[in-house]
């Protein structure tokens, strides 16, 4: 078995007096989509904004490529070529599409943006996705439909180039055929050695396009399993109760933290 | 294929428009458009009303009186553009003014040292309303609030309530209030100083990463931090370039009122802000221009040294402001209504 390119041990986080994240250990393999599952409120999104130095950490240590890492911001998570696609976007509503792509690492020339360039690459990025619900990259993003905005965050996060992707629930607001263009967008990066991690509520999606699932259960690793070695009834019991037949959380702790 | 269906859908809805609803659609598109067209309105109505309104002498004055609300009405537009708002413009203004006299009165210290030391100050006093925004997380209202009576007392204090004319200043002070002649125009130098500052930072908000972050951090700074943007340094900049913009506005008003007086421009606050709002700036941030922001000016201006040419007295000036400030900010909230 591989490492991983970016991986987490002993990671606790709490915000104030909520203990939302417990001793998790966590990894992100390169060529590999892993699945992060877990009931609301689990945790899956704090851990997301960890990684992305949004959410400072309590204890605990992040590794790139096994090496010791502090990812203290967006701006040196994504140094090492680690990009996100958050659940509620982020995206500036009184800003274009191309403006929004680039938002945070603008093209310049000496001190002045170069738009042209940067409207150049928006477009190059959203055909390579065969995206074809967008007509301009000019458009504001305030205008754009809901499947449309998660449309141009994944590009905002693809456009990069980056090594690991994580994807917070990219599919919760598409169509069908939307849907199936992020499944197999998401395939794609990793067939391209990106390490990818997918968060969604959707089974059929997850036992579909992940090779490793990562059960999280009230703030607490259940238990990571390859997908070949376990099955949709497994992973919705690993989600609601913290455990299922001989792995998971101990009896004794499921309990505790509930 | 599909992109024929929705352009047909498209433009089916726009038939359905009212003509109404076409004027708002534009607006919304062109936020300057609204203001210009008011402004537009102004003139007609005091060339019709007064016959010495439109002429070179007139324009010349109004020109001259908008330039230090104009200036203001920049670092305004920047607080407000990241959904602030800075209640202490005048009282910045005002102390910076103080000191650059009071140093230099009767040959004290050089015009130029003094100057220095006078916009210095403005841009430390905006850098304080910028920490106190950003590290104690306090309202933009609130800081500005306080530090607009703080700013104020000690302008007071420092100058004993004394003003200082223009005899006892060095030239360089008094220089902005120096004018000079295009045709029958006569414009002063502190107008050319306001058009620079107008051109130099519009540019910075159109074509530089800043300017983009500008507008980024009003729309959400939140999300924008997720982006990578270092929203707390921009706003905390931006409080700052505001600070040194009242500076050079001190600048200004002294050439303009040939004397430093320490309640000068009591009207500067609501002024700008008028300015700011009746330009299509919108008070929740994220949107608006500057070259709406120096057409408000115009239109406050105008308003008030029309309404002063018809004999209209003071009282009844500061109630027509009052009301254009209501009308340009419900025009706002209609033209934010538009369906996209
Ligand atoms: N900034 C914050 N301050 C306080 N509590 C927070 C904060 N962010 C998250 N939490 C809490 O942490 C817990 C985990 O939230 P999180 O958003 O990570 O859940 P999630 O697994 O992503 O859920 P969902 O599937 O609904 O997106 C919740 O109880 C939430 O209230
Ligand atoms: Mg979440």
């Amino acid at each position: 078995m591989s490492d991983p390119i970016l991986n987490v041990t002993g990671l606790n986080k709490s915000f104030g007096a909520v203990h939302v994240l417990h001793d998790i250990d966590f990894g992100v393999y390169a060529g590999e989509v892993t699945a992060l599952v877990g009931d609301n409120g689990a945790g899956k999104s704090t851990l997301v904004k960890c990684f992305a130095g949004i959410n400072a950490i309590d204890t605990g240590q992040m590794f790139w490529e096994g090496k010791p890492v502090t990812l203290s911001s967006p701006a040196v998570a994504s140094s090492y070529g680690i990009e996100f696609v958050y659940q509620d976007l982020a995206l500036a509503d009184n800003l274009d599409i191309t403006q929004n792509m680039f938002l945070g690492r603008e093209i310049t020339k000496g001190p002045f943006l170069a738009d042209g360039e940067m409207e150049a690459k928006a477009r190059e990025t959203l055909s390579s996705l065969s995206v074809r619900t967008i007509n301009s990259v000019r458009q504001l993003v305030s205008s754009l439909s809901g499947g449309q905005r998660q449309t141009v965050a994944i590009a905002k996060a693809v456009l990069w180039n980056g090594k690991v992707v994580f994807l917070d629930e990219p599919t919760a607001a598409l169509g069908v055929a939307q849907t199936r263009q992020v499944l197999n967008l998401v395939r794609r990066l990793a067939d391209h050695g990106i390490g990818v991690v997918l968060i969604s509520h959707n089974m059929n999606d997850v036992m579909e396009v992940a090779d490793r699932v990562a059960a999280l259960y009230l703030g607490r690793v259940a238990a990571e399993v390859k997908k070949s070695e376990t099955n949709t009834g497994q992973i919705v019991e690993l989600i609601t109760s913290g455990r299922s037949g001989t792995i998971g959380l101990p009896a004794a702790t499921a309990v505790q933290s509930a | 294929m599909t992109a024929d269906v929705s352009s047909a859908a498209a433009e089916f809805a726009r038939r359905q428009q009212s003509p109404l609803q076409r004027i708002q659609h534009q607006l919304h598109g062109r936020p300057w458009l609204s203001p210009l067209f008011l402004l537009f309105v102004t003139f007609v109505a005091f060339f019709i009303a007064t016959p010495t309104f439109l002429t070179a002498n007139s324009m010349g004055i109004l020109l001259q009186q908008t330039a230090v609300v104009a200036a203001l009405a920049v670092g305004q537009t920047l607080v407000i553009l990241t959904a602030g708002i800075d209640l202490s413009v005048g009282a910045v203004m005002v102390l910076s003014m103080m000191v650059m006299a009071t140093l230099t009165k009767d040959g004290g210290m050089p015009g130029v040292l003094g100057l220095l030391i006078g916009v210095a100050l403005a841009v430390g006093a905006g850098a304080i309303n910028g920490l106190l925004v950003t590290r104690i997380n306090l309202p933009p209202f609130i800081v500005t609030l306080g530090t607009l009576s703080i700013f104020t007392a000690i302008a007071l204090l420092y100058s004993g309530g004394e003003s200082i004319q223009q005899e006892h200043l060095p030239g360089l002070l008094n220089a902005l209030g120096n004018d000079f002649g295009i045709g029958k125009f006569r414009l002063t130098w502190g107008i050319v100083v306001v058009i620079a500052i107008y051109a130099v930072m519009s540019f910075v908000l159109s074509q530089t990463a800043w300017g983009r972050y500008v507008y980024a951090v009003g729309d959400d700074a939140e999300s924008a931090r997720l982006s990578g943007v270092p929203s707390k340094r921009i706003l905390l900049a931006v409080y700052t370039v505001a600070g040194l913009v009242y500076g050079i506005a001190a600048w200004i008003l002294i050439g303009r009122a040939g004397a430093a007086t320490p309640n000068a421009a009591p009207t500067a606050n609501l002024d700008s802000i008028t300015a700011v709002v009746i330009g299509g700036t919108s008070l929740f941030g994220g949107r608006g221009r500057l070259i709406g922001t120096l057409i408000g000016a115009l239109i406050v201006q105008t308003f008030d040294f029309g309404l002063s040419q018809m004999g209209v007295n003071q009282q009844w000036r500061v109630l027509a402001t009052g009301l254009l400030v209501i009308i340009a900010v419900a025009i706002d909230q209609w033209i934010r209504r538009v369906k996209a």
